[in-house]
């Protein structure tokens, strides 16, 4: 079982935490978005081998944040809370 | 008599604690300390087992998790199937049963199978789905498969714990490996937890000749152990590490000898030793599973720790130098032995009163029951009632390869060996290819030198040390007669040339084609014979070939474990209600709906349910009911960008709401599927209260948090789950005003002060409560919140006041009946994962809005604008018809074939129009009103007729009456 770093509450079991998607996935706001763009927002994903940014959620706390892992070796690069390129 | 108790020795065993168990019928006598192996054998039982599919006789191979040969069935309130007869304590009383024999392992029916045996070679199953017919084979086969059985009646003596650990060092195995490097580590200051699978730690150290720092190796042993336990240190005996999974977490089952089930330890330590040992692997003969034949290392140990001599006449066949302290071990306590050596040069000096036939190696054992001799590649004969062997040994690297650890092969040792280190993992000892002490308490000081200087000396080996000088014996390909490479599933030489001709030469299909290793234990003695065998038919190396994966567990792991305190009610716990206790004593029958434990109905179990459920319906109409509907969500949402957030969160524009009212709403989700639906409620300009679905109150709460914290900030809205907080209790009927004005909550409840979806506050008993004039019933309705522990003076007042208008308790079936009569949804239920708003009847926004809202792009696709979409309806059925299934599809005839064209979602019989009432999602449904349709379930049709969705007050008059 993995440990995720909440960078409230610190490490914890992989089981206290829920996906959120991909980080960056900015969403286009408007009824005018091209539909193409639209469809790549709600599906169009990476799913990299190696470095990826995942939005994850600790379901204890309810903090979302930023964490960056390795989905090859499983190794956590980094998590960081939401805020600054994430904020309105 | 050939196997025997000797009258002195045994470490293990406390000969003034006799014990009797029975085996396959038969009493047997033991010690406490004895296996049921060790017992077994000192009782002289021979056969214990019978082999998967030959039922060939099998006798104890083993001492450890290693065994192949002698499983059990172990009855009682500690009851295991399969369990292995090396590793499972001997008790007084048990039952132990031999497994795949019937009647017993001695006399077993379907011994004739072995005489079949050119029949069903490797693979022969996976023919028959080919040719000529899997049926004529299945029943057959079915009725063979596995091995012991299942104890149906048997109950679980109690919870099993699980237990969640922490430490610095976590040091797996108690041999002198283990010890050394928990004892450097310890004085280095880190905190250390040993585990060893073995009741008494030790190890080899246990049975085999050595001197630690000048003293006896189970003098140094005990000062070790005291040592650790003294600094605070973790010792687990009886414990079996089964598994490193992600991140280094260990999984470990500990046994008990006192009927407590096992106990399951998660632990997280720094820093993990592996000091696994390694296991004695068979050589490969004809007929070398002939019960008798046991690994050398095995006869060593059950005469130094449980005083038992395996044979009067032994040959003892070797490839390398570690048998020859079990044949003068043997000779000393009164066997006769041979020790037959397949190297010519270089082996140490025969031990005193063994002969020593050296360059040779056995060709065949001969026996039926039991082994009574064999003959040597030079056709030589020796009789025999025990053969010992030692075809070298495995390091045990599973949990090195469990953790993604590469192997590399090592000529020398004839073995793999642990390659590049793993973060956080070091491998010491025999695991890790040492063979004399000095170099076992070497290969610890490195393993533990990079973690801190510590202030113990290092152990130093002071006696005889030990040697290898193995030279390879693999299974050959061509060897004359029936050479078992996996005894548990009966994998021959035959079978894995079999496997090659036929171009199963990947060691994983090798695996699967033949079953090599896929046994109970999981190929311990087998697996790299059968990849060596395999390279030598195909001209490869072995590391050419390759090992299988590694997988967890090690050993088998009791499921119980895994479950720990998750059973029963555990499992998945109900959330339950302020007043569960007092809706019981109303006579309530609960079910779980959305995770909630809710009342259904009140009285009327079994077939008297559908009429207390119909009462109940009927009777709400007609004066006034009450309801609790505590579970529904009541999520707060304050701050300066609320109103912009629930605008942004809704479908309908919510911001234009005015203080102390309140509006009905979908959530969608981003593809615009109504995710949830109810009632928004306004508390002041910065303050709403979201009143989700009961069973989505979470899911909602979390889409909230999402789009707070990566959308609206921190500080520009809170949100607050006040769900559990506040119950609530629900008046709802023509007399629900008269009965509330009977309890004085301190606020007008005239219809222009509170209208309907309009929200008013008041107190009772010093409470305040918040009530909302909202209706899911279409009667007028209140629904009243108040702090949870105080909602039970509450609802008896209600109850007592309701006395006077006839007023009726009703469960969430009626409930769900008078919501259907009035068309109401229940999303999930009356929805699926493609309904959007407008299929629903609610166009406005998607039409008219000018905002952002979650899910407004997808609203406007070619998809969501497709003429024949499925819409809400209401279903009536021909009069006198019952209620049409739940489900059932409705159809239409293209080209003679029965079509769907949408479903039945939501149907009750209606007391109040005397008729069933129906809702379905029905394709261009909403502009088919009148039209008849069919329906078809389970092969039968049926018509109904497409209507509004609301078939009671359409014009909502009650609402106010
Ligand atoms: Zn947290």
């Amino acid at each position: 079982m993995q440990l995720f770093p909440c960078p409230f509450c610190g490490p914890r079991d992989e089981t206290e935490f829920h996906y959120g998607g991909d980080a960056g996935n900015a969403r286009p706001d408007g009824a005018d978005v091209p539909i193409d763009r639209w469809a790549d927002y709600l599906y169009l994903r990476s799913n990299p081998k190696g470095t990826a940014r995942e939005i994850w959620v600790h379901m204890s706390c309810g903090e979302f944040f930023v964490m960056e892992r390795d989905t090859l070796t499983h190794k956590v690069l980094s998590s960081t809370a939401l805020g600054g390129e994430y904020a309105a | 008599m050939t196997a025997s108790r000797l009258a002195a020795g045994g470490s293990a065993i406390d000969r003034s604690r006799p014990i009797r168990f029975s085996f396959d019928g038969a009493s047997v006598d033991g010690f406490a300390g004895d296996t049921i192996a060790s017992a077994l054998l000192a009782s002289d039982v021979v056969v214990v087992g019978r082999s998967f599919k030959y039922h060939r006789p099998r006798g104890i191979w083993g001492v450890g998790v290693e065994e192949p040969n002698a499983l059990v069935d172990v009855g009682g309130p500690q009851a295991t199937p399969n369990t292995r007869a090396t590793t499972e304590p001997a008790r007084d009383g048990l039952v132990a049963k031999s497994v795949n024999a019937t009647p017993s392992a001695l006399t077993d029916r379907n011994a004739f199978l072995d005489r079949f045996s050119r029949f069903i070679p490797a693979a022969f199953y996976y023919k028959t789905f080919m040719w000529p017919d899997w049926h004529m084979f299945e029943p057959r086969i079915r009725a063979m498969a596995g091995l012991g059985k299942v104890d149906t009646d048997w109950t679980s003596p109690g919870t099993p714990d699980q237990i969640n650990h922490h430490c610095d060092m976590l040091v797996l195995g108690a041999g002198p490996a283990g010890l050394a490097a928990a004892k450097l580590a310890a004085g280095a200051g880190l905190s250390v937890t040993l585990v060893d699978d073995q009741p008494k730690p030790g190890g080899s150290l246990g049975h085999r000749a050595g001197e630690v720092d000048g003293k006896p190796a189970g003098v140094w042993i005990e000062e070790t152990v005291a040592e650790l336990a003294a600094g605070g240190h973790l010792v687990l005996p009886s414990t079996t590490a089964f598994g490193i999974y992600d991140h280094n977490l260990v999984g470990l089952n500990q046994r008990h000898l006192d009927g407590r089930p096992d106990t399951m330890w998660r632990v997280r330590p720094r820093h993990i030793v592996l000091a696994t040992g390694a296991i004695e692997r068979p050589l490969p003969f004809a007929n070398n599973d002939l019960p008798g034949i046991l690994s050398a290392d095995a006869a060593l140990v059950y005469l130094r720790r449980h005083a038992v001599l395996v044979g009067r006449r032994v040959v003892v066949a070797t490839n390398n130098d570690s048998a020859y302290e079990a044949a003068a071990a043997l000779a000393e306590a009164g066997a006769d032995v041979t020790l037959v050596d397949i190297r010519r040069d270089g082996t140490p000096v025969a031990p005193a009163k063994v002969r020593l036939v050296k360059g040779r190696a056995l060709a065949s054992a001969k026996g039926r029951l039991r082994v009574e001799g064999v003959t040597l590649d030079d056709g030589s004969r020796l009789d025999a009632d025990c053969v010992l062997v030692s075809g070298g040994w495995t390091p045990t690297i599973h949990l090195f390869g469990q953790a993604r650890g590469k192997l590399a092969w090592s000529e020398a040792r004839a073995a793999f060996l642990p390659g590049d280190p793993v973060d956080g993992i070091s491998i010491t000892g025999a695991a890790a290819g040492a063979v004399s002490l000095s170099e076992v308490f070497a290969s610890s000081e490195t393993a533990v030198a990079s973690l801190g200087r510590t202030k113990a000396a290092a152990p130093r080996s002071t006696g005889v040390e030990a040697t290898d000088g193995i030279v390879a014996a693999w299974p050959m390909p061509g060897s004359k007669g029936r050479i078992w490479i996996d005894y548990q599933n009966d994998v021959t030489v035959k079978d894995v040339e079999l496997a090659a001709r036929e171009n199963f030469v990947s060691v994983e299909h090798l695996k699967r084609y033949t079953t090599l290793g896929m046994a109970t234990d999981q190929g311990k003695t087998s697996n790299l014979p059968g990849l060596a065998l395999m390279a030598g038919i195909t001209g490869r190396t072995v590391p050419e070939v390759g090992t299988t994966t590694y997988r967890p567990p090690f050993t088998p792991v009791p499921l119980a474990s895994f479950a720990g305190p998750r059973v029963g009610e555990l499992m998945a716990p109900v959330r339950r209600l302020p007043l569960e206790s007092v809706h019981r004593a109303s006579g309530a029958v609960f079910q779980e709906y959305g995770g909630w434990l809710r009342p259904a109905h009140y009285g009327g179990r079994g077939a008297d349910a559908e009429r207390s459920i119909q009462d109940e319906a009927w009777r709400a109409r007609q004066s006034v009911a009450l309801f609790d509907g505590s579970t529904l969500g009541k999520i707060e949402v304050i701050g300066p960008k609320a109103a912009e957030f629930v605008d942004f969160l809704y479908y309908n524009t919510m911001s234009t709401l005015t203080p102390g009212r309140c509006r009905y709403g979908f959530m969608l989700s981003e593809n615009g599927v109504v995710f949830d639906d109810g009632v928004l409620v306004r508390l002041d300009e910065h303050r709403f209260v979201v009143s989700c679905s009961s069973s989505h109150v979470t899911a909602v709460h979390a889409r909230l948090e999402e789009w707070r914290q990566d959308r609206f900030g921190r500080d520009a809205v809170y949100i607050h789950n006040a769900t559990s907080e506040m119950a609530t209790l629900t008046v709802s009927g023509p007399n629900a005003r008269k009965l509330l004005e009977k309890l004085e909550l301190g606020l007008s409840l005239d219809d222009t002060d509170l209208p309907h979806m309009a929200i008013g506050h008041g107190s009772y008993a010093g409470d305040e409560v918040r009530i909302a004039r909202v209706s899911f019933t279409g009667d007028r309705s209140y629904e009243i919140s108040i702090r949870a522990d105080r909602a039970e003076p509450l609802w008896a007042h209600l109850r007592q006041a309701g006395q006077a208008f006839d007023a009726v308790i009703i469960g969430l079936e009626a409930l769900m009946i008078l919501r259907a009569e009035k068309g109401f949804i229940v999303i999930g239920k009356d929805t699926d994962g493609t309904t959007l708003p407008h299929d629903l009847g609610s166009e406005g926004p998607r039409s008219k809005r000018q905002t952002e809202h979650v899910g407004r792009r997808s609203l406007l696709t070619e998809e969501a604008s497709r003429s024949n979409r499925l819409q809400l309806v209401g279903l009536t059925v021909p009069s006198g018809e019952a209620p049409l299934p739940t489900g059932a599809h409705a159809i239409r005839r293209v080209d003679g074939k029965l079509k769907s064209q949408g479903f039945v979602t939501s149907s009750y019989q209606s007391p109040t129009l005397g008729r069933p009432v129906g809702l379905g999602l029905i394709e261009r449904g909403a502009a088919r009103h009148g039209e008849t349709i069919e329906i078809q379930h389970l092969g039968k049709i049926r018509t109904a007729t497409i209507a509004a969705p609301c078939a009671f007050d359409p014009a909502g008059e009650r609402l106010n009456a």
